[in-house]
């Protein structure tokens, strides 16, 4: 199939990549600094699918993101002040300080759904937010992302059953990232793709190189349309490698030097710039211009962050029941 | 009203009579009466749809009435179809989800504690569900056929949590918990279902959440209960009313938000109170109740507070051993006796 994307596309979701690499470093930045409140999570190798999956969304779409996909919440209009004041708890961020880091960061405004730390819960709440949109007849698509780690939860099975079942307008993001926190794949299980899970139910599976930006784009593209033209769930394996700990406390010490160095070389933002380079589609003085551009936006982000009033525990009991 | 009443209007819709129906009746209507009004309610559930109508004939007819598309039939995957729940309330449906025995709800336990519990408070989205959990003993179905796993939703931020004792209460706060914005556990009493009768208004007949009742007034003793432990209560009340000891039975209705003035306004008149349900009884709702009434009333206090609940077990199946599990009227009067007579 014919690539989706046009030219001033590519450069919008470049830059969206790019903002998402200079949030994440920033904030790393910010946890060695001691500036950080509990504990946040690296996104670095999951660029380009948060970016190239959640760009195949229309924007009346809804997604449930999970903890390493910074990209998706920034690219579909949650700000990077109001997800910096989320990481540093602040009254001014998206749970007003009652959830942390990208933990809760929903807005159904902007058609996200929030996270709990089981992650797989993500799934079934998908799945029914895709199951209403049949019931109402409206064209609209529900996508969540999980990790390797969730695939092998009851509630995969349940979630990826009942979406066939219903013929949900659904797309399930598996990022293997290969370690569910310190554990590999090989102890996780024996098969070779988790996309086979997928298709044991039923559901339509792809695999795709999850650090291709187009790539992700492309398969995530036809799985959004074909949903919401009828055509049902599909799950999508994105492989992929986490390049730094599970959390920031984490050194990951864990993971093969050699098997770090072996993806380093395949870094999605290095290989689109890379890209968009020999197809003349951007000169490196333009990216420098992004990676200032996005350097700004970030440094503006902190401040705002910083300077946000810690919530008040007088409202502390407030938002526990909707009135 | 009577015939002779010249005031009387013809109503805008033609009125239903009231009739007298069984707490399961009532349940059915109620449901029936929420679908035809608000056509976001739909129902999930095990074996609900088609011909079947549920394990306990609750939702018979709903299928031809309302379509498969509102009456979901679902894989027997409680986390995930009562997660789903929550994506369609986050969308503004109102699903109400049948837990075939409140037994089965642990298998959902997630969902309902860590997700729809949380979620309003940490990013403010309503999830408007109703889970319906058949529920309690006295039928001889064994240690997952017969619990009351109540106290483990109450003791969840974020959920309410109703237990209706009679057929007004099923139907009306049926209707309050469908039309509340938040995640409703909703605990029917199986041994009610079809022994017990009433007139039940037609119509809607909502009852609020949180306010309790009292079932029946009295001065000498406050018995504090709710569910089918309210009618063993009514009944120890009579017994002993030939005693000279005049029991006052409230029915909480809503254990989540808790009616706290309710019990302290009858604890404060009559100076004792038995807190009693047919849940085991450590860690219990009767545990909190006992402790808010020693908390806020200890001055109007003449005895201790005591509290009857079901045994430390898992509730047994044959007679004798469910019988010696579960509170009833017999053992209801001999704790009062204790107390009046302290």
């Amino acid at each position: 199939m014919a690539s989706q994307l046009t030219n001033g596309r590519r450069r919008e979701l470049h830059y969206w990549m790019r903002l998402t690499r200079t949030l994440d470093d920033r904030i790393i930045k910010l946890w060695q600094q001691g500036r950080g409140v509990g504990a946040t999570f690296n996104q670095r190798g999951h660029e380009a699918i948060s970016v190239g999956a959640g760009a195949a969304l229309g924007p009346s779409d809804v997604v449930a993101p999970m903890h390493r996909d910074l990209g998706c919440y920034l690219l579909r209009g949650m700000t990077p002040e109001r997800l910096l004041a989320n990481q540093l708890g602040r009254a001014t961020s998206v749970t007003r300080g009652r959830d942390g880091n990208l933990h809760g960061c929903g807005d159904l405004d902007l058609n996200i759904i929030g996270f709990i730390s089981h992650l797989p819960h993500s799934l079934p709440v998908t799945v029914g937010a895709a199951m209403s949109f049949t019931y109402r007849n409206e064209p609209r698509v529900a996508m969540t992302f999980v990790g390797d780690g969730s695939s092998n939860t009851g509630l995969f099975h349940e979630s990826l059953n009942l979406a066939a079942v219903h013929n949900a307008p659904f797309v399930l993001i598996v990022e293997n990232n290969q370690y569910a926190y310190s554990t590999p794949l090989s102890q996780q299980m024996v098969i070779d793709d988790i996309a086979v899970r997928g298709r044991a139910h039923g559901v339509r599976a792809e695999i795709v190189d999850g650090n291709d930006l187009e790539a992700v784009y492309e398969v995530t593209y036809d799985a959004v349309e074909r949903a919401r033209s009828g055509g049902g769930p599909t799950m999508i394996e994105c492989k992929t490698m986490r390049m730094l700990g599970h959390a920031i406390h984490d050194g990951a010490g864990y993971v093969p030097p050699d098997l770090l160095a072996d993806w380093a070389k395949r870094d999605p933002i290095d290989r689109f710039e890379a890209t968009l380079l020999a197809g003349g589609l951007a000169t490196q003085e333009e990216l420098d211009q992004v990676a200032d551009r996005c350097r700004r936006e970030v440094a503006a982000a902190v401040e705002y962050a910083e300077g946000s009033e810690w919530p008040d525990p007088a409202t502390i009991l407030d938002g526990v029941y909707a009135e | 009203m009577t015939s002779s009443d010249s005031q009387t209007v013809a109503p805008e819709t033609p009125a239903v009579e009231s009739k007298v129906m069984t707490y399961l009746e009532a349940i059915s209507e109620g449901l029936c009466d929420e679908m035809r009004r608000d056509p976001d309610v739909l129902l999930m559930g095990n074996d609900i749809g088609g011909d079947f109508g549920g394990a306990f004939k609750v939702t018979t007819g709903f299928s031809e009435e309302f379509g498969d598309r509102r009456v979901m039939n679902m894989p027997m995957t409680e986390l995930g179809f009562i997660g789903a729940a929550s994506g369609m309330a986050l969308f503004g449906l109102r699903p109400v989800v049948e837990v075939q025995f409140a037994d089965f709800i642990s298998t959902g336990f997630d969902s309902i504690v860590q997700y729809a519990a949380t979620t309003h408070y940490r990013w403010q989205a309503p999830v408007p569900w109703v889970i319906r959990a058949p529920s309690d003993g006295g039928i001889r179905s064994g240690p997952f056929h017969s619990q009351n796993n109540e106290a483990w939703f109450v003791h969840t931020p974020g959920l309410k949590v109703v237990a209706p004792s009679t057929p007004v209460d099923a139907k009306g706060l049926l209707l309050t918990a469908i039309r509340d914005d938040n995640p409703v556990i909703f605990f029917e009493s199986k041994p009610l279902y079809r022994s017990l009768r009433d007139v039940v208004p037609a119509g809607d007949c909502a009852v609020p959440l949180g306010r309790a009742r009292i079932a029946r007034p009295g001065r000498d003793i406050s018995v504090i209960t709710y569910g089918a432990t309210v009618h063993q209560a009514v009944a120890a009340a009579v017994e002993l009313a030939a005693e000279g000891i005049d029991v006052e039975v409230i029915d909480l209705r809503s254990l989540k938000p808790l009616d706290t003035d309710a019990v302290l306004a009858s604890v404060t008149k009559t100076g004792r109170a038995l807190v009693t349900h047919a849940a085991n009884r450590l860690g219990g709702v009767g545990a909190e109740i006992a402790a808010v009434i020693v908390e806020e009333a200890f001055e109007w206090l003449d005895a201790p507070v005591a509290r009857l609940g079901g045994l430390d077990i898992p509730v047994p199946s044959s007679p004798p051993l469910e019988d010696a599990y579960r509170p009833d009227a017999g053992k209801i009067a001999a704790s009062i006796r204790r107390l009046v007579a302290f």
